[in-house]
């Protein structure tokens, strides 16, 4: 190994160290700060009590998304403590000068959508946000993770947090995805593998063919859920891909700063001879369209396979018996066929424009089965607008489905869009933890196509047997 | 928000031995719509702690007065999931000063040590002896010393190193907070954001 190599990981990480402490962790520098209603209130009124302003409010965007409703959104939130929070930050953004995006405004929707659309995410970037999906951003070669609310007081008085550099992983996945294999799939795959816990303590680099062939929405997909695994974050190199999503978007750089910028962005790359803590290879043809059986993203399977047993899953029987019980699932039942009331496309994870039109690929020329409930929320207003323009809402509508408002809705059920308890809900969000789409939800996490082809039949269905001939 | 000093804590324990207990656990989405960081312990493990009609289920272990104490001692990967230091702010609240587990979640440990409550990592091997010791006696009191970074079943004698990095060690035992440093740096985080590239 050369002296000289470097990994694309350390090449951001040490460019934004402002300080290292011996035997503690480094003063890290961030060039973005995401704030949204739920995580940063406590953090404003910390800044209040200590009499702290915010140093830098132009690197701070607010948008509202958590609580926010999906219908109805010109109208007053009705649930006050949401609307209490929705007017904090819409209070606290205008008092320091922080550009917000609330309810109603054109550009509002989910953090991890919104920034990268308006060309607020760029390669080279470190960026933070009180929440864990802050991951997502590293579909940029940006390092992008989530923070605790001390940590959002810390950025917003000092643009600094104190963190010691994780370890490095890369993940390669090399060769050709099977139709109907989705970005969502090849993470639920990764994680699956490695468990909920594969990657804690290390910061991902995602490498190989099937990255490197993959749409930015798709990489972000990726990055999204790499803290599903344990890991800090996720990391893509940015190449020609990456240059063609940002140029001429709202806040991306523009002529001489573009040229420069660019310039920048070629370098970041990891070299040859760099090393990593750890390395995981993966075929790309072993990945078939995934689903998740249990209480945590890392219980996933094929869609074709059979739950496995507790022995076959080894450790920790206890827990998953527990998870099996809640799931009202047991040891070697199929997942094909298994009934679904509730359908949710949407979040950070899978609220872009890409996602909507795989679902659509399936829906049209079919109707919505009569048992499945379904919510179908785009990631951002923009995004929005896209299905229209795009006439994938004709599609869903000829179905029989409803287009919601942007938010993060059914994720994480903080809003009205809760799935009933004891209900089984398909959903293209990132968590299927207990009670996470409300109090004794049972979620089956899965890709767009899974997703639609579950809205149309019924049941857990494997999409390949309904892919459309373009 | 500058917290409790974290020496020496000599207590009872409650064990969880159930892995990969997440955020959404600790304290659900529903209750995250405060403004003000106070009450969150009431809703701790809401879910696994409470049926629907706000009665304790009887065979959750907060909810089994055979057990208390300030330390709670839980299976691997604790604290997954979500960034929401609400989870941390409901166990302190709750009354917990201490985490005990083989593997804890990244995000769930930092922000513990930002708050004051102290996770401490031992190997899988003395987790289960821990667990063994509280089932055959609930009585049994666990000894967390920081400033030796060691932690011991008082009981037996039995006890095991934790690492812990040390300018976090600095900062607990002196109830001092990253904002306090932070802020003494104010002019070196200028300098560097003027030579920054965004």
């Amino acid at each position: 190994m050369s002296k000289s190599a470097s990994t694309l990981f350390d090449k951001v990480w040490d460019s934004h160290v402002v300080r290292k402490i011996e035997d503690g962790p480094d003063v890290f520098f961030i060039d973005r700060h995401f704030i949204h209603e739920v995580t940063s209130p406590v953090a404003f009124l910390g800044l209040e009590q200590r009499g702290l302003k915010v140093i830098f409010p132009e690197r701070t965007f607010a948008t509202a998304d958590h609580n926010t409703p999906t219908i109805n959104q010109d109208k007053p939130v009705k649930d006050p403590l949401s609307a209490n929070q929705l007017a904090a930050l819409e209070r606290n953004s205008a008092k320091y000068g922080i550009s917000h995006w609330g309810l109603g405004n054109p550009k509002n929707g989910i953090v991890h959508v919104v920034g990268p659309e308006n060309g607020i995410t760029l390669p080279g970037m470190t960026i933070v946000c009180g929440d864990s999906h802050t991951s997502t951003h590293g579909a940029f070669g940006a390092i992008a993770f989530g923070i605790g609310t001390s940590e959002v007081e810390m950025v917003l008085t000092s643009q600094c947090i104190m963190q010691p550099k994780p370890k490095k992983m890369r993940i390669n996945v090399n060769g050709k995805l099977q139709k109907g294999v989705l970005p969502k799939d090849v993470v639920l795959y990764i994680i699956a593998k490695l468990t909920a816990a594969g990657a804690t303590g290390y910061f991902v680099e995602y490498a190989g063919d099937v990255f490197r062939n993959m749409s930015m929405e798709g990489r972000m997909t990726v990055c999204n859920m790499s803290i599903e695994m344990g890991a800090r974050g996720g990391m893509v190199a940015p190449d020609e891909t990456t240059f063609e999503y940002i140029k001429g978007k709202d806040k991306a750089p523009k002529g001489e700063a573009w040229d420069k910028a660019l310039a920048y962005w070629k370098t970041l790359k990891t070299d040859e001879g760099a090393t990593f803590d750890l390395e995981y290879n993966f075929d790309a043809a072993d990945i078939e369209p995934m689903i998740t059986y249990g209480t945590n993203p890392g219980m996933g399977i094929g869609i074709s396979k059979h739950i496995p047993t507790a022995a076959e899953v080894g450790g920790g029987k206890s827990t998953y018996e527990k998870s099996l019980g809640y799931m009202g699932f047991h040891e070697d039942d199929a997942m094909i066929g298994k009934k679904v009331d509730y359908v949710f496309i949407g979040s950070c994870t899978n609220g872009r424009i890409e996602d909507f039109r795989a679902f659509a690929s399936i829906i049209k020329g079919r109707k919505k089965a009569d048992n499945v409930t379904a919510w179908i929320v785009p990631g951002s207003h923009i995004v929005e607008q896209q299905i229209k323009d795009e006439g994938i809402l004709d599609i869903l509508t000829e179905a029989g489905f409803q287009l919601r408002q942007p938010g993060c809705s059914a994720c994480l059920a903080m809003n009205d869009d809760k799935i009933p308890a004891g209900k089984y809900a398909v959903s293209t969000s990132n968590r299927n933890f207990e009670g996470r789409q409300g109090p004794g939800a049972r979620t089956l996490l899965a890709s767009p196509l899974v997703a639609a082809a579950a809205a149309v039949t019924g049941v857990v269905t494997d999409p390949r047997e309904l892919l459309q001939e373009a | 928000m500058a917290y409790d000093k974290f020496t020496v804590l000599r207590s009872t324990a409650v064990p969880m031995p159930i892995e990969n207990v997440d955020t959404d656990q600790i304290i659900p989405a529903r209750f995250l719509k405060a403004t003000e960081r106070k009450g969150f312990g009431d809703n701790l493990f809401r879910d696994w702690r409470y049926n629907n009609d706000d009665s304790p289920k009887q065979d959750f272990v907060l909810n089994n007065p055979i057990y208390s104490g300030k330390i709670l001692v839980a299976g691997k990967n604790f604290g997954s999931g979500s960034s929401r230091e609400h989870a941390a702010w409901a166990i302190y609240d709750y009354g917990f000063r201490c985490v005990v587990s083989s593997f804890f979640a990244d995000i769930f440990k930092g922000n513990s040590l930002n708050i004051g409550i102290l996770p401490v990592t031992v190997s899988p091997e003395f987790l289960e002896k821990i667990f063994t010791a509280i089932e055959a006696d609930p009585k049994t009191e666990l000894e967390v010393n920081l400033p030796e970074q060691k932690i011991t079943i008082l009981a037996s004698g039995e006890n095991e190193s934790f690492a812990i990095n040390g300018y976090k060690k600095h900062n607990m035992i002196n109830g001092f907070d990253d904002i306090d440093y932070l802020q003494a740096m104010k002019a070196e985080i200028k300098t560097f954001a003027d030579a920054s590239m965004y």
